[in-house]
């Protein structure tokens, strides 16, 4: 599964890797996440807000810290 | 529920400050029971506030994505688009780690650059906290004069910045993308539950945030109201000083970056000791409008002389605002 957080290096953006990273760790799923700090990449996915969350190529959140129970419903 | 909850905590909160004052054996004659009261007082009635209106506000942003306010002013002209953006630059949800993709997408939706920078400005600078705090602590008037101010602001200098045609000066990637995006927008809807959860959610992370600078701010304020004499600040920026008083304040305020609750306060603290209104509100508008870090953020979309006319338009409008203030109060 390979994840992505967009977002331009905010406290917001490093709680989202964390989150995510937890969450997956207490699953057991092995994931792939990466961070996209650069503006020209982060815009080529078309979102106006950051921290944002893409799961294998798909935007799926934008704007602020995802919830728990958010995450979780990525990670199946 | 909530609400009736709300409404009898702040009905209490006069005499729930009497009462504790009397159990400490103060009075309100003494300089000491002076303080503690407005301590005491202060400090449920403007966290109640802030409370209450965050909550408010957390509901709305649930109606009010970025993308719903980007297709509400994609292709409109100069003018009433700056009206519109000004105005839903409060109630959109917006952090200023955010600011650059939200430029680059309404610009991108085909939204003018002019109109951008209307919402641009008015989106950190007249927002739901500033206000609370400014109705908890100074009344309804200031508040309602710092909205009508900080709107103004922004819709000028977007009209300003729109009219000068300064899209040459956008970095050559991001004006490549402008109009290149469908503005078009589906919204989610969800529930009441989900509504309300959010404006919780809202709250707790506002409050959580900013509360340790309310407090700071009202034991400022508490201190002043007993003890500095009340025209300390007086000659230096109170309604009689020198013509460059605020300049100077705007000029110290314009790289400062603080967000409004940190920022409450040194307002608190320049009120208090007889600074003028006026001078005080352009402090406050430059610290939350204009920051360096924002600056060489947005220097990766902007090039240097759009930056410098950002800048100078925006100061110029809050100079402008502040002179206004100090000569009709």
């Amino acid at each position: 599964m390979q994840i992505k957080v967009l977002g331009t290096g905010c406290a917001n953006c490093r709680s989202t890797v964390a989150l995510i990273d937890q969450a997956a760790q207490a699953k057991g799923i092995a994931i792939e996440i990466t961070k996209v700090e650069d503006l020209k990449d982060i815009m080529s996915y078309g979102v106006m807000s950051t921290p944002a969350v893409v799961v294998d190529g798909k935007v799926v959140h934008a704007g602020g810290i995802p919830s728990r129970d958010k995450i979780d419903a990525w990670l199946k | 529920m909530g609400l009736v909850a709300w409404i009898a905590a702040y009905a209490a909160l006069e005499p729930f400050a009497d009462t504790a004052l009397a159990l400490c054996g103060l009075t309100r004659q003494t300089r000491l029971g002076e303080a503690v009261h407005f301590f005491i007082y202060d400090t449920p009635k403007v966290l109640l506030l802030l409370t209450g209106i965050v909550f408010v506000m957390g509901v709305i942003h649930t109606f009010i994505a970025p993308e719903r306010t980007r297709a509400l002013l994609s292709g409109r002209r100069l003018g009433i688009g700056n009206v519109m953006a000004a105005t839903l630059g409060i109630i959109t949800p917006f952090c200023s780690c955010s600011a650059v993709p939200l430029f680059i997408g309404f610009l991108s939706a085909g939204v003018p650059l002019g109109v951008t920078f209307s919402f641009l400005i008015a989106a950190p600078m007249v927002n739901e906290i500033a206000l609370a705090l400014l109705f908890g602590l100074f009344g309804w008037k200031v508040a309602a004069l710092y909205l009508a101010l900080g709107l103004a602001v922004a819709i000028t200098a977007g009209l300003v910045i729109g009219r000068l045609g300064m899209e040459e000066h956008l970095e050559d990637w991001v004006r490549a993308m402008q109009g290149t995006q469908s503005a078009a927008f589906d919204p989610a809807k969800p529930c009441w539950d989900k509504r309300l959860a959010s404006g919780l959610a809202h709250v707790e992370s506002i409050v959580g945030k900013v509360w340790h600078y309310i407090l700071l701010g009202i034991a400022v304020g508490a201190a002043i109201h007993g003890y500095v004499p009340e025209d300390f600040m007086a000659s230096i920026m109170g309604k009689d000083a020198p013509w460059w008083s605020l300049p100077a304040a705007v000029a110290i305020g314009v790289p400062m970056y603080s967000n409004a609750a940190g920022i409450i306060p040194i307002v608190e603290a320049l009120l208090g000791k007889g600074a003028a209104l006026g001078t005080v509100l352009a402090f406050m508008m430059s610290v939350i409008a204009l920051s360096l870090p924002e600056m060489i953020i947005l220097r990766k979309v902007l090039k240097p002389r759009l930056i410098a006319t950002f800048a100078s338009v925006v100061a110029a409008g809050i100079l402008l605002v502040g002179y206004v203030f100090n000569a009709l109060l």
